[in-house]
């Protein structure tokens, strides 16, 4: 069956990775800017990321027919010098019209600080000035429920945001009912420790129905399973769910989000 | 709350048969955890949020109610809703670090 994986950092990730991806069905992959486990300690290290993101790792995924695109921002991890985080924030227009960039993401709050939500507040402006799609990552564990809801009201307070062009990503069973109530897309993040199983995407999936909704693995430098998604597939299979639900919620869900940027043609 | 009764496609024996096994397993790693921990060395974790949010939220999965894991992400999360001053770091401890035995969550 063929997969979108939206939300995965390849440039973490080996070669054989791609090929163990490909022969699982995996069609596209959507890469957000994030950490690298360490600080950069300068703007310019951002500026290679994003030709990282931009140039090389399209055709990386190329070699294995898998369609490769990204999002750009600062993350919320190397946001608490705003200073050096509007520095970065400046080099993003100038890939914004690179052929694989679909909007700015992973953007969002990490400790829910006043600094973060500034830096969040101005790259939801960068995309509202530029029309582009957003991808919000949320914080984790016990900062998750406080960060979901600040930046929910941060979306709202710009008000020229339309709910429907953002995804709010590694929802759990405490968020993704604000999420889901308030217009926007939630995303279920799928790691072998620490934050959504399968079985457990797959019961939320049951309790709050397959609209507005997508699994991703998130992989990444860390303890993570790239092929997350297709394991959610055979879990939903397991307990007899149709094949029209599967493939909503591991390909047309993220096609039709992902579709509205003119750029992604999956 | 919303009743959510039926929203699995499998019967309640086909959940026994898939699941059981698997979730027996975590049942006992929880027990040896807490076992481990009172057979540690030197050192006090009973005042430690993590134990005592661990321990109240063990009782959630007992009460009777439905919706556990919501609520127990709602019992290990900041029940506040402002912005802190600064980030302090960059990492998670799994519970609130102010979390008292006992709070009305």
């Amino acid at each position: 069956m063929r997969y979108i994986d939206p939300h995965i950092h390849m440039v973490s990730r080996t070669t054989d990775d791609y090929q163990r991806m490909a022969e699982a069905g995996c069609v596209a992959v959507t890469e957000p800017a994030f950490w690298a486990g360490f600080d950069r300690s300068s703007p310019q290290g951002f500026f290679d990321y994003f030709r990282q993101l931009t140039d090389f790792e399209p055709k990386r995924a190329a070699a294995y027919g898998i369609a490769h695109y990204c999002w750009l921002c600062i993350n919320p991890k190397e946001a608490e010098d705003p200073v050096f985080a509007r520095e970065v924030i400046k080099l993003i227009p100038q890939f914004l019209d690179r052929p694989n960039v679909l909007g700015i993401g992973e953007i969002g709050l990490n400790k829910n600080s006043r600094n973060e939500l500034t830096v969040l507040e101005e790259q939801i402006g960068l995309a509202a000035e530029h029309g582009q799609l957003i991808l919000v990552h949320t914080p984790h564990l016990e900062d998750k429920r406080k960060g979901t809801r600040l930046t929910l009201d941060a979306l709202k307070r710009n008000g020229n945001i339309d709910p429907g062009r953002v995804l709010i990503d590694h929802v759990e069973e405490h968020t993704v009912g604000m999420v889901l109530d308030e217009g926007f897309w939630a995303g279920m993040t799928l790691y072998p420790n620490s934050k959504c199983t399968p079985q457990r995407a797959v019961d939320i999936i049951e309790m709050y129905g397959s609209e507005r909704l997508w699994v991703n693995s998130a992989g990444d430098w860390g303890h993570s399973d790239p092929l997350a998604v297709p394991k959610t597939i055979l879990e939903m299979r397991r307990r007899g769910h149709s094949a029209a639900t599967i493939e909503r919620i591991t390909f047309g869900n993220p096609q039709a989000f992902l579709g509205q940027s003119p750029r992604f043609a999956v | 709350m919303i009743d959510r009764k039926g929203t699995c496609p499998m019967t309640a024996p086909q959940v026994l048969d898939a699941y059981y096994m698997e979730h027996r397993a975590k049942l006992l790693d929880i027990a040896a955890y807490l076992d481990r921990l009172d057979r540690a060395q030197a050192g006090e974790a009973v005042a430690d949020p993590r134990t005592i949010a661990l321990r109240e939220a063990i009782g959630l999965l007992i009460d009777g109610q439905d919706e556990r894991v919501r609520r127990v992400l709602e019992l290990l999360s900041d029940p506040t809703d402002e912005p802190i001053a600064k980030a302090g770091g960059k990492g998670a401890m799994g519970v609130w670090p102010g979390y008292m035995e006992g709070v009305v969550r």
